[in-house]
């Protein structure tokens, strides 16, 4: 069985990243480099109103004093900041009508991607604000989410239309100095989704947002900005696919989401980005900062991923649970299959009183790769009856892979309830066995394990991300054996 | 008294120049074997320091403040006025030991080791690492980092004396050997300890630790622990914390096991000041078994940080780590678990456990169970807790009609009492869990074994 096993498992190794073509749309860019001037140059494109040009070059020159974090269990080659083009936008800039103004070139890129972005996609009840490198090009259903009072744009006409939600929000969750990355990301985002869900309003769908790397060389540096206020709800969806490329491309991107009293905020991403080839060359070096800050009383604010993409994975979506009462989520599952490093979990805070928080993350390693989960759970010492549980699981799958964990529980109130399992395994013989024995093949017996293993996240996701997770691990996982 | 050396570290002297400024004399009083060391651990010092909460495995607890202030540091042993022996009975007097005295990291001249079976030593370091060169090149240093953690580097470059346990091959020694370490000085004390135990094939002990400090003074300890555990050898390994609240103490204990081997350590911290225990167990050798328990009893403003690191080298072997920790008033506790299955280890099982009771609002605990594994056919888990005394456990009990005090000692007890059973001598469990249980009806307001408490107008406490 062994050298079968060996063989399924070379097969895996050698599944090559299905989503790699690049679409070739003129980019009018700036040249290479960061300096003041390009921030100053990105702010003037944009058109932004004083306050953001502040913003930027404060979070620049922070930035500067910085140094890249080296505490993660990662393995980062140097990154040359000043060879990134830091802004990159479609050159014909379409005010579309209908679909039939859309960019054939890229559209088809969409469809590739099985995007529904046409008709099918009004049924499928998501409305998609498609984001190509920097610039939003297409947003649907925005005249129905109108009717309710949302708002959900791209973040640059957020900050030229609504100025003062803006100016409130951005930063207060993950203030410009927060770390290396984000100052960056502060001092040169280019573009990102902006929503805005008034008091009272259960947003009717979801929401979602296709990200997508395309131009050689741009760096992407997006900015989500959510606001929920009182008792309002929204279910946000993120994902992403990007095309081959040899040379590695950073990702740099801030999600911050306020949610006041009462409200729900549910964010979930699947991300598959070119992870590098087998002899891990190339990739996607995915270095996230997402924050949500439970502002008001009874809010909730819960975080579903699946990554199974990018070279390095450097993430960590976390919750600030500062109002009463509220509670915060963690769903997780993180493959890395060849030369892939992940190092990603999340940060409950806990500050207000009967506050709670969940976690549950899986961890999937094959291949060649590294898959860290790095968590806190902190108890303030007003954090009343804080109760936290936390799961972390690990799967290795083949010999020369390596699964860690790395929780910290740093507890300062005696009424917190706080646990934390972690297992590390491998798939059992005896499992196995068992579906063999039922006349199931050992590659279907194991993709079954492995759905069945990461099946309490999934099933946390809308249903049409958890076809598409399911269909990812699938491509990235079938019939591997550990 | 003139081998006796007293400075005020961080503000005459740092440690760094203490050692450069001594070492001659140090070295004086030393063996070759000894020395040769120095230099390394000193240029390892040189860069590290004394480690900061900057320090990843240092993160909880900051030792630099601790390293700081009046203190007197001697390069020979000084002359014993008092013999330990009289103002000294341990907590666990009923048990039937050989037993050796180690004042102020010195080995105590005056232990009686009657009736050891042929062949075992249990002497010097000081004098062993002259008298028998050979034996300490082979084993000395072998197993402690000293070239990377600055704890241990220090202990390196200062190291002149402590105790060594040797059992020859085959050898079984029944009767437990117990070490009282003693802290005891006129004024405020720097101290070293370098102790080293080797296990020949197929030996077995069972090695007691208890440290005490029997004069009100600040102390600082370093100190270190070596064993090397042939195949098949078994060692039991306790360490007894009772010392008052001024005493800081680094204690290291590096073992290397090699093929089917077993080594048990049980670190039991009644009462400290700040205390840091580095555990860590290597299992280089396939099926050894390794198994680290700690229990830690904290009250007033104790801080207690155990930061153990169990290494599966090779394949088939097991580990087992329990911690538990009962925190009251202001005490801070903090765990580090670290797991490393490298790659190879195949067929490993290892498994954690930290669980900690806060008993006030302003008791604080941070844990970090944390697993490295870079094996596939492996079997690791690791659990942590934080919590209160089960509600319904305490229903329970309530409704059988027993008071609310009684059941919260009843809960309490045998929460730790998951720790203290694994003490496998019999004489020593019933002794602890004695102890805890009057710890916890706060009946051990005196402690009836030293001679610290009872001191009027002192603010340090004990047991």
């Amino acid at each position: 069985m062994a050298t079968e096993q060996d063989k399924i498992l070379d097969e895996v190794t050698k599944g090559e990243y299905k989503y790699g073509f690049y679409t070739d749309i003129e980019m009018d860019a700036l040249p290479k480099g960061l300096s003041e001037d390009v921030v100053r140059e990105i702010s003037r494109r944009k058109g932004e109103p004083e306050f953001m040009l502040d913003y930027r070059l404060k979070a620049y020159r922070n930035w500067l004093n910085m140094k890249t974090p080296d505490w993660a269990h990662l393995n980062i080659p140097e990154i040359d900041f000043q060879d990134i083009i830091y802004y990159a936008a479609p050159k014909s800039k379409p005010k579309l009508d209908s679909m039939d103004d859309v960019d054939p070139e890229l559209k088809a890129t969409f469809d590739k991607l099985g995007i529904p972005l046409e008709e099918q996609k009004q049924l499928a009840g998501v409305a998609v604000d498609a984001v190509m490198d920097s610039v939003s090009v297409k947003t649907t259903f925005k005249e129905t989410l109108a009717e309710k009072g949302i708002i959900f744009c791209s973040i640059s006409e957020a900050i030229r239309e609504y100025p003062d939600l803006v100016k409130k929000h951005l930063g207060s969750v993950v203030p410009p100095n927060d770390n290396y990355f984000a100052a960056l990301n502060s001092a040169v985002f280019s573009d990102g989704s902006f929503v805005y869900i008034p008091k009272g309003v259960r947003s009717p769908v979801e929401l979602s947002t296709y990200f997508r790397i395309n131009a050689m060389n741009t760096g992407q540096f997006e900015r989500t900005l959510i606001i929920a206020e009182d008792d309002s709800y929204v279910s946000y969806l993120e994902g992403c696919t990007a095309p081959k490329r040899d040379e590695n491309q950073l990702h740099a991107a801030i999600v911050e989401i306020v949610a006041m009293e009462r409200a729900e905020v549910k964010y979930s991403t699947v991300q598959n980005w070119y992870p590098g080839d087998k002899d891990g060359k190339g990739g996607i070096y995915n270095f996230v900062t997402k924050r949500g800050m439970c502002k008001g009383d009874y809010s909730k604010i819960s975080w579903t991923q699946v990554e199974t993409g990018s070279a390095i994975t450097w993430k960590y979506p976390s919750c600030v649970l500062m109002g009463d009462h509220s509670s915060g989520e963690f769903y997780s599952v993180a493959l890395t299959n060849n030369h892939q490093q992940a190092d990603t979990g999340t940060k409950m805070i806990h500050l207000g009183k009967h506050t709670k928080s969940l976690v549950v993350s899986k961890g999937i390693s094959a291949g060649k790769s590294q898959n860290s989960y790095r968590g806190l759970v902190k108890v303030s010492k007003r954090a009343d009856d804080a109760r936290n549980f936390s799961q972390c699981d690990s799967l290795l799958l083949g010999d020369k892979c390596g699964a860690h964990t790395f929780p910290y529980l740093e507890i300062n109130n005696n009424s917190a309830k706080i646990e934390h399992e972690a297992t590390t395994s491998k798939i059992g013989e005896d499992q196995i066995f068992y579906c063999n024995q039922r006349g199931i093949a050992t590659e279907d017996a194991v993709g079954l394990i492995v759905n069945g293993y990461v099946k309490e996240v999934i099933n946390q996701l809308p249903m049409e991300f958890a076809v598409e997770a399911q269909k990812l691990l699938e491509i990235s996982l079938e019939g591997s054996v550990g | 008294m003139d081998n006796v050396i007293k400075n005020i570290i961080g503000k005459d002297i740092s440690i760094g120049e203490l050692f450069e400024e001594y070492r001659s004399q140090i070295e004086e009083h030393s063996s070759e074997v000894l020395n040769s060391f120095r230099g390394e651990a000193f240029d390892t010092f040189q860069e590290t320091g004394i480690p900061s909460n900057k320090v990843e495995n240092y993160k909880y607890t900051n030792l630099q403040p601790f390293f700081k202030g009046d203190f007197k540091f001697s390069i020979a042993p000084g002359k014993s006025e008092q013999n330990v022996e009289d103002v000294f009975s341990c907590d666990v007097d009923t048990l039937d030991t050989y037993t050796l005295y180690v004042v102020n990291g010195w080995y105590y001249p005056l232990n009686d080791l009657e009736g050891l079976p042929a062949g075992v030593r249990i002497g010097s370091l000081a004098q062993l690492s002259k008298d028998d060169p050979a034996f300490f090149k082979k084993y000395y240093g072998k197993r402690v980092p000293y070239l990377s953690d600055g704890i241990a580097a220090m202990n390196t470059m200062f190291a002149q004396d402590g105790f060594v346990i040797h059992i020859p091959k085959g050898v079984v020694v029944e009767k437990p050997i117990q070490i009282v370490n003693i802290l005891m000085s006129e004024e405020s004390l720097m101290a070293t300890q370098r102790n080293l135990i080797v296990m020949e094939e197929n030996s077995e002990a069972k090695v007691m630790v208890c440290d005490h400090t029997l004069s009100t003074d600040k102390f600082v300890m370093n100190s270190v622990t070596e064993g090397h555990i042939a195949r098949d050898a078994r060692l039991d390994f306790y360490n007894l914390q009772n010392q008052h609240n001024a005493t800081t103490q680094v204690a290291g204990f590096y073992f290397e096991q090699h093929e089917n081997s077993l080594v048990s350590t049980n670190n039991l911290t009644l009462h400290a000041g700040v205390a840091r225990n580095n555990i860590e167990l290597k299992l280089a050798g396939e099926h050894a078994e390794g198994r680290a328990y700690g229990l830690y009893l904290l009250d007033k403003n104790q801080h207690v940080d155990n930061f153990s690191y169990i290494d599966h080298a090779v394949a088939e072997c097991f580990s087992d780590e329990l911690f538990k920790g009962v925190l009251d008033d202001y005490s801070t506790g903090a765990f580090t678990g670290k797991i490393m299955v490298r790659p190879d280890a195949q067929k490993t099982n290892a498994y954690q456990s930290n669980n900690n009771l806060l008993l006030t609002n302003d008791a604080k605990i941070n844990t970090k169970p944390q697993l490295e594994i870079y094996a596939d056919d492996v079997k690791c888990s690791h659990g942590a807790t934080v919590g209160q005394l089960d509600e319904d456990a305490m229903f329970y009990l309530r409704t059988r009609g027993i008071n609310k005090e009684e059941a919260t000692i009843l809960l309490m007890y045998a929460f730790a009492y998951e720790v203290i059973e694994k003490i496998k001598v019999k004489p020593l469990r019933e002794q602890i869990r004695g102890l805890v249980e009057q710890r916890f009806r706060g009946e051990l307001d005196k402690c009836h074994s030293c001679v610290v408490c009872g001191q009027k107008g002192t603010e340090i406490t004990c047991l």
